[in-house]
């Protein structure tokens, strides 16, 4: 069933001509973002379920104070656990889906539970650990958050501060947070809702520093939920976005843990105090590149959120009589108004596809993955740390201008914008800085050089650099800037010249005896230039790839190869310098690409909404009234803003004490 | 409705039998909405409003309206006011709603210093139609100065937070060095403070020719005001885009951290992103400095002077950039020439682009949609120029000491240079730089990130913003941010929920 179909709706006759234009079979589209019809009629299903259930409604989140925001995630999180479980919904997938539309999009106060403690157990504990634990976190009996970052230490983990000091005579753990910098400090769901957590500490035992490794702390009372003895706990204040999440502090005061509470899957500690090492401490790399493969897809969605709010309300708003006493047009028939909607729409579906690529070069090494095999995942991890970086930044950056093209409306939570910018902004910081995953994958790429240099096969992405492609863009005509193997060649080039350079740079002040941590410091400017462009390169193929290969309609064929085209055409507009520096294209080219993305603007004028609408997203779970479906933004506006809590008065109790006084006085 | 003002659809209907204005909103869309302290504050309103007297629109008026009882602050009768709901910032302003059902006020009601209608319902047109300009120009140059204060608030948090955290250490067992002697730290922060600088300057400089042309104004002298009108709407876009983008870059360059309202960022970016929409929106702000630029454009190639700001594009555009080393590219006059090309280029290009649009038989208005993209390029080429111009001139006219001088001509390199570098496809496309000059720009760049890392903290002291007012426990003067990061959490702890459930009992 068709989540649209269900109430019989008017619809905004601009977008209702809009849908009749496209030149495609919006479901065909729909299937391929799902990855299979039958995929679509179970996401469908899974949403209708927790849609159409009275315990999940809420009136508006924006109304509502924080405290009242998270009782209401709380109220529906446990609702969830119940249902889940009446329903017999085991499998992670419905879960996830589930979940979403049962919390509008919010986080379960469950969620850190579920994606990270449950595995942790499950990777990192002993068959013993196992049984105490992981039956009581599957029951809810224990429900856990995961404490890393500390108020003084995000990124570089060698650096935090917590200690587990062994002590050997009670056979226990004393954990503690010697200093202010030491607190532990984000971790989500801990302020408020979890009794129980994953402290990652700097062991010591028999007086010798023996690494960072994680353990098993209850952190409040299973009785009345007060935090125990040692333990200070407390919400980390109000945030950017995310109200609803209780992101909490805690400082550990010689709180004392069984010796059976360290992980010991790999690390262990005998009873009496011997440290003894796991095999690789790589082993952790896994979930990493799992975590960091779902954010793909993550910016992927949110971006595709932002572009049917923007769109859809492009195409209902009317602005500036053409000629004088003409109509006025829609906005989205304006240039400036396509070029801050089309290039996200054309992004959205390249980091889809990107999403769908990983996802599946995952899959096929799962069983490395668990095995530990370090060559197959050191690929995955490269790549996963660069799309993770350039993905969010993108999509973040592309969500402001998607918000700012609705002009005033777009800083109106009726917009829905708001929460989708400060949620999907958490990208770019969580689970590894841009900046340092950028870094990373630098460091990556110059192993990548010398393993060319020494004659080494490479590994599939980076095989490029292993020899220069041609050094001039055979484009002659506008019209050769369709050709897509062509537009790959062009973001080859100027991908390997440019990690190229990164490579020399380094190279150069290295040999001119600078110590290598200086040396890397001073070539970042490259650096981070050299991953940027392996990045554009791998989605700009991979994006390619996908839509050569995809079996569809012609009609939708088309269509994707013409959005296909633009992201690739606008990358190569908007960073015309690195393609010209080395005269690989000249002047004249470039005009032409420009002309030719221009052209493209047409050609995806008529499906825009089409394509917004394959995004399949419900009203519900879309949160604005600017992109409803049914495109009736002013009344629907006006009905919101009646119910705004500021309204319940028509004069507010500040009057009488205030401006009333004031207003009197004056006449005097 | 929003920028197209001649859009709005709120109606003022002269009476004469009763010689009162009746005011009314016929559509849900011509709600007025947005309007600050509207909601729930204010007694009365300047409404504009389509002005029908004797069955003819005369355009849009200025009435003031009462809105509110003066006696119980209810709304009056016909009038339907209240509050828009939560926003992305600006919480505490009860941005508002108001329609008119048919609503009658008293003829002199309406603003008539330059329009007038009279008793009887005829109605006399103003003198002089530019007036209105004056305000929207000293308006929009108050926001040039608006973005470079919130502009200066972001770097001032996030370079002193990056000088006090620190972060991975370097040689295995060394310190951690502070964040801010990262390159791609710098290479985020430094861009903006540089830009922080060029905007005060650019602020000063626009408000003081707003000042002169006034002055001219008074004396009946209009001719400098459509320059100014362009200028000042380019500008307001120009530099509050920047200012919008690198609130948010510093914000992000300070991690997690900078996602708490502790940082100050959230409520500093719902402050300063609304400057992108209101008072103009941005794209069309460009486009209208375009088209002043394009009429120019006309008359340059028939061979007719022009004035002031303009006046390079009468100017015969020059071959190549004659920078041979990296030290010809520090110079400020050689940076500005390459600035006044691009201008010059991507202006002349624009206007060659709807001459070839027009020539294929589009209508004005079909060529002109067809071409924003260079319009827009050209328009903030126009402006970058002027910032960069302005920066050059600031520093040489301007009496301060050796030390001083030298600091912010390095800034004013950095900006020009790191200008050139985000931009180089401008200034290669044409072939007046070349690749290899292009490598001394990005080598200059890095450079001159070295030179300013050593004065970074005392460029923004020197905004002298007190911590009252910055309102970050990133950004304090004294850098004790953990300290205050912890007190300031108790707070919403212990204290308010203490305050709050006390003023619940009252």
């Amino acid at each position: 069933m068709s989540l649209k179909e269900s109430s019989p709706i008017r619809v905004n006759p601009d977008l209702r001509k809009e849908r009749e234009k496209a030149s495609f079979n919006i479901s065909e589209l729909t299937y391929i973002i799902d990855r299979g019809e039958d995929k679509t009629n179970r996401r469908r299903y899974l949403v209708s379920l927790a849609l159409n259930d009275p315990d999940f409604n809420e009136t508006n989140m924006n109304f509502l104070s924080r405290d009242e925001q998270y009782s209401s995630v709380v109220r529906r999180s446990v609702h969830i656990v119940q249902k889940l479980r009446k329903m017999k919904l085991t499998d992670l997938k419905d879960q996830f889906i589930y979940k979403a539309a049962a919390l509008r999009g919010h986080g379960s106060i469950f969620a850190i539970h579920d994606l990270m403690l449950i595995p942790m157990l499950q990777n990192f504990a002993t068959d013993e650990q196992k049984k105490i634990f992981l039956s009581k976190a599957l029951n809810y009996e224990i429900t856990g958050t995961y404490l890393q970052t500390e108020l003084g230490h995000g990124t570089f983990v060698r650096g935090l501060e917590t200690t587990a000091t062994y002590d050997p005579e009670h056979q226990e753990f004393v954990i503690n947070s010697p200093t202010l910098t030491s607190t532990k400090w984000w971790p989500g769901m801990l302020g408020k809702s979890a009794n129980f957590a994953v402290v990652m500490a700097q062991l010591y035992s028999k007086g010798k520093h023996c690494g960072l490794q994680s353990f098993l702390v209850p952190l409040r009372s299973f009785e009345d939920h007060r935090p125990l003895p040692g333990v200070t706990l407390g919400d980390i204040g109000p945030k950017f976005g995310a109200e609803s999440n209780d992101n909490g502090f805690c400082r550990f005061d010689h709180v004392r843990i069984p010796r059976i509470n360290m992980l010991s899957k790999y690390a262990t500690i005998s009873p009496s105090g011997i440290y003894s090492a796991p095999v690789s401490d790589k082993i952790i790399y896994g979930a990493m590149v799992l975590t960091r493969i779902t954010l793909v897809a993550a910016a992927a969605r949110v971006l595709s959120f932002g572009c049917t709010i923007a769109i859809r309300y492009s195409a209902v708003r009317r602005q500036t009589e053409l000629t004088p006493g003409g109509e006025e047009p829609q906005i989205i028939y304006y240039q400036s108004q396509q070029l801050k909607l089309f290039p996200p729409l054309a992004t959205a579906y390249a980091f889809l596809f990107a999403a769908h690529n990983i996802r599946d070069r995952c899959d096929q090494i799962q069983d490395d993955i668990i095995a530990g095999n370090m060559s197959s995942i050191q690929e995955l991890h490269g790549l996963s740390s660069a799309m993770k970086g350039f993905s969010s930044l993108s999509a973040t950056s592309w969500l402001e201008t998607l918000r700012l093209s609705c002009g005033g409306h777009g800083y109106s939570h009726a917009s829905g914008f708001p929460n989708l910018y400060t949620n999907a902004t958490a990208l770019v910081t969580v689970e590894g800085e841009y900046s340092v995953m950028m870094l990373q994958t630098a460091r990556y790429l110059i192993k990548c050089i010398s393993m060319a240099t020494s004659g080494d096969k490479l590994p599939s992405l980076a095989l490029y650099l292993t020899s220069p492609p041609p050094a001039k863009c055979s484009a002659r005509s506008s019209t050769d800037f369709l050709n897509l193997d062509l537009l790959v060649d062009a973001y080859t080039h100027r991908a390997f010249r440019l990690v190229s350079v990164a490579g020399k740079t380094l190279q150069s002040k290295i040999v001119s005896g600078k110590p290598h941590h200086i040396a890397w410091n001073e070539s970042h400017i490259e650096l981070l230039k050299a991953a940027e462009v392996h990045s554009h390169y791998y989605v700009v193929k991979n994006y390619v790839n996908s839509v050569k290969q995809l079996t569809m309609s012609q009609p939708l064929k088309s269509v994707m190869i013409s959005l296909c085209q633009l992201y690739a055409l606008h990358g190569i507009q908007q960073s015309a310098g690195d393609f010209l520096q080395d005269g690989y294209m000249n002047g004249n080219q470039i005009a032409m690409a420009t002309e030719q993305m221009l052209l493209l603007l047409d050609v995806i004028r008529p499906n825009a909404v089409a394509l917004c609408d394959a995004f399949d997203v419900p009203d519900e779970l879309l949160g604005s009234i600017l992109g409803r479906y049914d495109g009736n933004v002013y009344e629907n506006m006006y009905l919101w803003a009646k119910s705004s809590p500021l309204n319940k008065t028509e004069v507010h109790e500040s009057y009488y004490q205030y401006l009333k006084p004031m207003l009197k006085g004056s006449k005097l | 409705m929003g920028t197209f003002i001649r859009g709005l659809e709120t109606t003022a209907t002269y009476d004469p039998t009763t010689e009162e204005f009746v005011l009314h909103t016929p559509t849900l869309s011509a709600l007025k909405w947005w309007p600050g302290n509207l909601g729930k504050t204010v007694t009365h309103a300047v409404v504009l409003a389509q002005l029908y007297t004797r069955g003819k629109c005369y355009g849009l008026h200025p009435f003031i309206v009462q809105l509110r009882s003066l006696e119980n602050h209810e709304p009056l009768p016909g009038i339907t006011l209240g509050d828009i709901g939560p926003k992305l910032g600006y919480q505490s302003n009860d941005n508002g709603f108001l329609g008119f059902d048919h609503v009658r006020i008293p003829r002199r009601g309406m603003l008539m210093k330059h329009s007038q209608v009279s008793p009887d319902g005829s109605y006399t047109k103003p003198l002089q139609q530019k007036l209105a300009y004056g305000t929207m120009v000293f308006v929009r140059v108050n926001l040039v100065m608006l973005s470079s204060y919130y502009l200066s608030q972001a770097v001032t948090i996030a370079v002193r937070y990056s000088a006090v955290r620190r972060q991975t250490e370097q040689i295995p067992g060394g310190k951690e060095p502070q964040i801010l002697d990262y390159r791609s730290q710098q290479l985020k922060l430094f861009p903006y403070l540089a830009a922080a600088y060029a905007f005060t300057f650019t602020g000063w400089s626009t408000r003081y020719r707003y000042m002169e042309v006034q002055m001219e104004m008074n004396d009946g002298n209009m001719e400098a005001l459509p320059e100014l009108h362009a200028l000042s709407a380019g500008l307001k876009a120009f530099t509050s885009y920047v200012a919008n983008e690198g609130i948010e870059v510093c914000r992000l360059s300070c991690g997690g951290h900078g996602y708490s309202q502790a940082s100050g960022f959230p409520e500093l970016y719902g402050l300063a992103t609304p400057l992108v929409t209101y008072e103009g929106e941005n794209t069309v702000m460009l486009l209208q400095t375009a088209r002043y630029l394009m009429k120019c454009a006309a008359t340059a190639k028939r061979g007719g002077g022009l004035p002031g700001f303009v006046l390079y594009l009468n100017q015969r555009q020059k071959g190549q950039c004659p920078a041979r080393s990296e030290s010809d590219l520090l110079d400020h006059g050689l940076l500005s020439d390459a600035f006044e090309h691009r201008a010059r280029r991507t202006v002349m290009d624009a206007a060659q682009q709807i001459d070839s649009e027009v020539a294929k038989g589009n209508p004005q208005h079909v060529a002109w949609n067809n071409c924003h993209i260079y319009l827009l390029k050209a328009a903030s080429a126009h402006c970058h120029f002027y910032v960069v111009q302005t920066f050059v001139k600031y520093i040489n006219d301007t009496e301060m000491s050796d030390a001083v001088r030298d600091v912010l001509t390095s800034l004013c390199q950095f900006y020009a240079l790191h200008g050139i570098w985000q931009n180089a496809g401008d200034f290669l496309q044409d072939g007046y730089m070349n690749g290899k000059q292009l490598d001394m720009v990005q080598s200059l760049v890095g450079k001159l990130l070295d030179k300013i890392r050593i004065n970074a903290v005392a460029l923004v002291d020197a905004f002298d913003f007190r911590d009252e007012l910055l309102c970050s426990k990133l950004g304090k003067y004294d850098g004790n941010v953990y300290e205050a990061m912890y007190v300031h959490d108790s707070y919403y702890k212990y204290l308010r929920p203490m305050m709050q459930s006390s003023k619940a009992k009252l």
